[in-house]
């Protein structure tokens, strides 16, 4: 099955792909995106507090979790930027020769999580009411007045971050500030962010920015720096918000090897059809066999 | 933000920003040139443990409900399945079975309609469904042949009970036979369809599963109904028909919880999904041996029906109820993707 596009199916599916253009932009900007460098976030929230003034997005449950300094538990409905903090029995990052680290230290761990953005989004693909769509940016949104609030968006993000509102039944999740972008100024979180942890611009530039700042890292010895979804030949095609992480993606509560559950949509629908004539060749040969 | 003040000084309050190094490093950085080897630094021995973010899930767990959504599954099962007793009824002389397994499938696939609607969080919003048409999305294929189906169903129904334009109601019982399969496998696909990790990796058995169970199901409800509408001499088909699915689910689960592995733990342990999961096995397969050894008792046989209609109706209780424990605990998400790291097979598209 070839696409209006000339892609087949699996390759709308799966891989490296323009996902503006392959959503039928024919001239769009340039994809654009988060790179949150998480070693020089500090934790401030002030990502999450500018996303809910800007969003108009409700408070999401005041409770203490004892879970260090956040409060705010995770990406939902009303949590469109969530910072996790880890504290860790680990040296400080960076580990200098002849320098004796206290096995008893404390290091913090702190990750301003957000929506992928994902190129190719399972979201966005099992909306059965085409109220997910993906922006000449690239990015993917939630069109609140289609959404009838099916729930099949939430169990079908691999990262957990799109949820139901309590009270409204529809599906919400971070939209990259889209009003924002479209008149050229960039996503609140990251107009925000005092450090610069949170970074916006052309995904192109944003990956090669995070290379060279890997690079900076692991010359500097901190040997655990890595990046998360800036790959695109990962399991999502590479994420339209990518992250510099300090340990183990499972750490801040991110899948390791995250795969969009549509990839094998095409071999599944083949399982069914099987399943779909064996129903019928029973019912034949019940009628055949059992003729008492 | 960025930058500090310029003074009579000089700058004051200049923050390194994103170029600043982590930990003990600021104002220290190492030399280039003196990196150690590579990435050698880096852990070498896996957790046995695996790390969770303070043990909370990594994925979303659905927001559907019982009995919306298990309760949607097994009536369109039970549905697909009736149709295509009908329609074998209708075409081997067996008046009153077509005329009971029409009956079943409008009532089931309404019932089923009408849990999905419920299910929804803007009910008043379900037209949506028909707003467009995509093959990625197995609920919109779903609602469509729903769409097409459930007017069949209904055709068929009334033009059987009341006996008016008999073409009309084959044409409507041949659709609906037609379409009773698809109807019943792909809701398969629709739990399958997800990050869910019991649902997900199950996707090659769990149609089989489904369409087994709706046999089942479909089976199970014509025998109940054994000399109390339809006489025994027309139920051999129906007999066959539920031993067979029954047969089908039960060989297909045991292939799925073996594919699964570790995550096939929330199908036989922990929660109560897997309580369900047991039970309608042993509903399935009692019910299945009933259905072959009462043969000539009809109370017996009815018995054997209710039997294997409950045992499909576990089944998908615990199908729904072993995937949301799946979804619940980090560790089905976290160490199958991490056991596909160390073992060098993570997901990678190759570029062509």
């Amino acid at each position: 099955m070839r696409l209006s596009n000339g892609e087949t199916l699996s390759q709308a599916l799966y891989g490296d792909t323009d996902p503006a253009g392959a959503s039928g932009y024919g001239d769009h900007p340039p994809r654009m995106g988060f790179f949150t460098d998480t070693s020089v976030c500090i934790g401030c929230k002030a990502c999450e507090v500018a996303c809910k003034e800007w969003n108009h997005v409700p408070e999401d449950g005041l409770l203490f979790t004892g879970m260090s300094y956040d409060n705010t538990q995770g990406l939902g409905a009303d949590t469109w930027r969530h910072v996790a903090f880890i504290e860790q029995s680990k040296p400080l990052a960076g580990q200098i020769a002849g320098v004796q680290h206290d096995s008893d230290q404390l290091r913090w761990l702190m990750s301003s999580d957000v929506c992928k953005h994902c190129t190719h989004a399972a979201c966005l693909d099992v909306c059965p009411t085409g109220s997910l769509f993906r922006t000449e940016f690239g990015t993917v949104v939630v069109q609140e007045d289609i959404c009838n609030g099916c729930g099949y968006c939430i169990p079908a993000c691999p990262y957990g971050v799109i949820d139901q509102r309590e009270g409204d039944g529809r599906a919400w999740k971070c939209t990259m500030c889209y009003d924002r972008l479209q008149i050229g100024q960039e996503p609140a979180c990251a107009k925000t962010c005092p450090t610069d942890s949170i970074q916006f611009g052309p995904l192109d530039e944003l990956r090669d920015r995070a290379q060279v700042r890997l690079q900076q890292l692991h010359d500097a010895g901190v040997v655990d720096a890595r990046l998360y979804g800036e790959d695109p030949h990962d399991g999502v095609g590479g994420d339209g918000a990518f992250f510099l992480l300090l340990d183990e993606p499972e750490v801040y509560g991110l899948p390791p090897d995250p795969v969009v559950t549509t990839r094998d949509l095409p071999d599944m629908w083949k399982h069914a059809a099987a399943a779909a004539a064996t129903l019928a060749l029973a019912a034949a040969a019940s009628f055949i066999g059992g003729r008492r | 933000m960025s930058g500090g003040d310029v003074t009579r000084d000089g700058l004051r309050g200049v923050r390194p920003d994103r170029d600043a190094m982590t930990g003990n490093l600021d104002g220290e950085r190492r030399k280039p040139g003196r990196r150690r080897r590579g990435r050698a630094e880096q852990q070498m021995v896996p957790d046995a443990e695996f790390t969770s973010y303070y043990g909370r899930p990594v994925i979303k767990a659905p927001v559907w409900e019982a009995p919306d959504i298990p309760g949607y599954i097994f009536l369109g099962g039970l549905a697909g399945a009736s149709s295509m007793l009908a329609a074998g009824a209708d075409l081997s002389g067996r008046g009153e079975l077509a005329k009971v397994c029409k009956v079943a499938s409008l009532g089931a696939i309404s019932l089923s309609a009408l849990a999905l609607v419920h299910d929804l969080g803007k009910p008043s919003r379900f037209l949506n469904m028909l707003r467009t048409l995509k093959v990625t999305s197995p609920m919109s294929v779903g609602s469509w042949l729903l769409a097409a189906y459930g007017p069949a169903t209904g055709v068929a129904a009334l033009s059987s009970v009341t006996g008016f334009l008999p073409p009309l109601g084959a044409a409507a019982t041949a659709g609906a036979a037609a379409l009773g399969g698809p109807v019943a496998a792909y809701t398969g696909v629709l739990l399958a369809d997800t990050a869910v990790p019991a649902w997900h990796g199950g996707y090659r058995e769990m149609p089989f599963v489904f369409t087994g169970s709706g046999a089942a199901a479909a089976g199970g409800l014509a025998l109940g109904l054994a000399d109390h509408g339809i006489p025994m001499r027309q139920l051999g088909p129906a007999r066959a028909f539920g031993v067979l699915g029954a047969a089908l689910e039960l060989v297909a689960s045991e292939a799925m919880e073996k594919r699964l592995g570790l995550v096939a733990e929330p199908y036989q342990k922990g929660n109560k999904g897997a309580y369900y999961v047991k039970a309608g096995k042993a509903l399935t397969a009692l019910g299945a041996v009933g259905a072959v050894a009462s043969m000539r008792a009809a109370p017996l046989t009815r018995a054997a029906g209710a039997v294997l209609f409950l045992g499909s109706l576990a089944t998908k209780w615990g199908i729904f109820h072993a995937g949301f424990a799946s979804a619940d605990d980090p560790k089905y998400t976290v160490v199958p993707q991490r056991d596909r790291i160390e073992r060098g097979e993570q997901a990678r598209a190759t570029a062509d």
